[in-house]
């Protein structure tokens, strides 16, 4: 099976979704780039990390959409497209813009199905990059995508291999509910096995990573990689770790979570976001009220801590959890 | 321009539907039957009416809090209104909208919107689906005189300039954004003098005038259609009542509404063009005036008499599959 990184992944999914359906278009700033300038480059960016190269050659302008940097009108217009006969994708660049635009995911794209009466699909799929670690400061780096479980109406993906983020991607464009599809900056050169043929993966199911028997990791995007890590190396201290990739937050595979932690009796929650709030409180919080008579010790959560990202590379190395903070927390629920 | 006595006729019962619909939920809010909030559109008639003369099924409209009239206007039916408004069985979003979230997606009706300024970029949106489509479609976006000042509004309008989006900004400037003076809250002369900065045509007309309206429209459908690009058009007419029904209007001065009525209320002014010029039969508008009054009274009662929302549509509609 050939190997592939995320990047090319995601690049290589929406070309397959774009070739089954005409319907589906790439919305955002600089998916192309070029107009406007100078040089007459036909593709003068193809998105910021190069997601989106390639798509207006095959598909061309009329389906592969520059916008200018107006979130509010990039998000609302793909809404608006998306109650109106297209399934767009749109692009919102980091996902710290969301303090731009989040009146139309909020309160317009998120409840457009529900306040009118169930008679709307709503196929939009906001894909949207996150996460500390690539030195782009406190207003590029945050993970928020907490924020985003909290809406009733919205979906939310992260992936956590290029695997999953072809699946994920696929069944995101063909759902009929909006989707933030959550990429992390710093993982878009990771590479696993990738089919080269379309497929996608059903929203709500955990994936095992790593089986185990004695202490219980959830983990999202970025921290996956990381719990896996110390996975394989607790292994060899005769420690069996399980981790739990819920790959998306809404809907949660509660079930795989709780089935986990009844077997191993202990729970570690490691999510990049802010501490309050965070989806780790959240598991945290799950575990606790549905499954605490099988707990021999208290859960421990692994955040981030209650501070913007940092821009000074060594503070921001601090910033969000890393294995050594994963294993602390395994060594510590195992007493 | 000329005017096809059909189309005349259609216009004054859309208009007049507006008004005696108005009429009667303001009636209502008075006796206390109506949950929530109203924001009633009595004066502003021959804005929705002129811009929907133009437009089809398949075309959208955005609209805003003040949305009954864009409703009426777009074709939507009374019954499936009231029903709304009252928030029971059958509305048109099964009473989880309400007045200021009513949509009707198979009448290109994309919701009133609760938040000022909301719409254009969903409305922008439908355009971009005609142009991608290629189906001559276009779209629309009702926007009050408050709403010009959001930043939503500057964004769709630069954006369906780049994009030469068949795309109509309507603009409703009716004197009071809530409780505040348009001379105060809004920075320019006039909000005509900003769509043009955006690069496209814009132009300001007298929105209790039907006809006006009408003919400012063409021209922007006209070249929504042809592929060139959004208009700007500001109609001005003052609303008749409060910002919601039961508003004081302290920020009015007493008379005002009094001399509105009196000088520019939009169906005598289309009532006395149209019988004068274009040959339109006062007897006939009465016997539509008689219908229509009729038929509301029919869908209030039907309104009134319908079932709540059983207990269970609470998590219904949340997603289309979870």
């Amino acid at each position: 099976m050939p190997v592939k990184n995320i990047r090319d992944a995601i690049n290589e999914t929406l070309k397959l979704e774009m070739r089954r359906d005409d319907r589906v278009v790439v919305i955002g700033e600089d998916v192309v780039g070029g107009l406007g300038g100078s040089s007459g480059v036909e593709e003068a960016a193809g998105g910021t990390f190069g997601i989106t190269t390639g798509l207006a050659a095959e598909f061309g302008r009329r389906r592969v959409i520059d916008t200018p940097i107006t979130e509010s009108a990039i998000i609302g217009m793909a809404g608006g497209a998306a109650l109106t006969g297209l399934r767009p994708v749109a692009e919102l660049m980091f996902i710290d813009f969301i303090g731009v635009c989040f009146d139309q995911i909020l309160n317009q794209i998120a409840k457009f199905r529900y306040m009118f009466g169930g008679r709307a699909d709503v196929p939009v799929v906001i894909r949207t990059m996150i996460g500390a670690g690539a030195g782009t400061g406190p207003q590029h780096s945050q993970a928020l995508y907490n924020m985003l479980m909290h809406v009733p109406g919205i979906k939310v993906v992260l992936p956590s291999n290029a695997y999953d983020a072809k699946g994920l991607l696929a069944t995101a464009i063909r759902d009929n509910d909006p989707v933030v599809f959550c990429e992390h900056k710093c993982m878009y050169l990771e590479t696993c096995e990738v089919p080269e043929e379309s497929y996608t993966i059903p929203f709500g199911v955990a994936k095992v990573t790593r089986e185990g028997t004695d202490v219980t990791i959830v983990a999202l995007s970025r921290m996956v990689m990381l719990a896996n890590q110390v996975a394989d190396k607790l292994k060899s201290e005769g420690i069996s770790v399980e981790v739990i990739d819920p790959r998306t937050i809404s809907p949660l595979d509660t079930g795989a979570i709780l089935a986990s932690v009844r077997k191993t009796g202990r729970l570690v929650a490691v999510d990049e976001c802010n501490p309050y709030c965070s989806v780790a409180s959240e598991i945290t919080s799950l575990v606790a009220c549905e499954a605490i008579s099988s707990l021999k010790s208290a859960p421990v959560k692994v955040t981030s801590p209650h501070t913007p990202v940092p821009a000074a590379p060594n503070l921001e190395q601090l910033y969000a959890p890393d294995a050594a903070a994963i294993e602390a927390a395994v060594r510590r629920v195992l007493g | 321009m000329s005017y096809d006595p059909i189309m005349l006729l259609d216009a004054y019962r859309r208009m007049r539907a507006i008004r005696e619909f108005e009429e009667t939920m303001r009636r209502e809010v008075q006796a206390g039957t109506v949950p929530g909030f109203v924001h009633l559109y009595c004066g502003e008639e021959a804005i929705a009416v002129g811009a929907c003369m133009h437009l089809a099924d398949t075309d959208y409209i955005g609209s805003t809090h003040r949305g009954h009239g864009h409703c009426i206007a777009k074709g939507c039916d009374f019954e499936g209104l009231l029903l709304e408004i009252y928030c029971k069985q059958g509305g048109l979003c099964n009473g989880k909208g309400g007045s200021m979230h009513m949509a009707d997606l198979r009448k290109g009706m994309l919701g009133a919107n609760a938040i000022v300024g909301g719409a254009p970029p969903i409305a922008i949106g439908a355009a971009l689906s005609a142009q991608v489509l290629g189906n001559k479609g276009v779209a629309l976006a009702f926007i009050g005189d408050g709403a010009s000042n959001q930043g939503t509004v500057f964004e769709s309008m630069n954006m369906a300039s780049c994009l030469k989006l068949p795309m109509i900004f309507m603009y409703e400037n009716n004197g009071y954004a809530e409780f505040s003076g348009v001379k105060w809250h809004m920075g320019s002369a006039d909000i005509t003098s900003r769509a043009a900065g955006f690069g496209m045509s814009s132009v300001k007309v007298d929105g209790t005038d039907f006809f006006a309206v009408y003919d400012a429209m063409n021209d922007a459908v006209t070249r929504a259609r042809n592929g060139e690009g959004p208009s700007s058009i500001e109609a001005v007419a003052m609303r008749w009542y409060g910002h919601f029904e039961g508003d004081m209007q302290k920020y009015r001065k007493s008379g005002e509404v009094d001399e509105l009525r009196r000088t520019s209320d939009p169906l005598v002014k289309f009532e006395a063009r149209a019988t004068a010029e274009f040959g339109i039969d006062a007897d006939e508008l009465r016997e539509i005036d008689e219908e229509l009054r009729e038929m509301i009274e029919d869908a209030l009662a039907i309104a009134k008499a319908a079932p709540k929302p059983t207990p269970d549509a609470l998590y219904t509609d949340v997603y289309a599959s979870y």
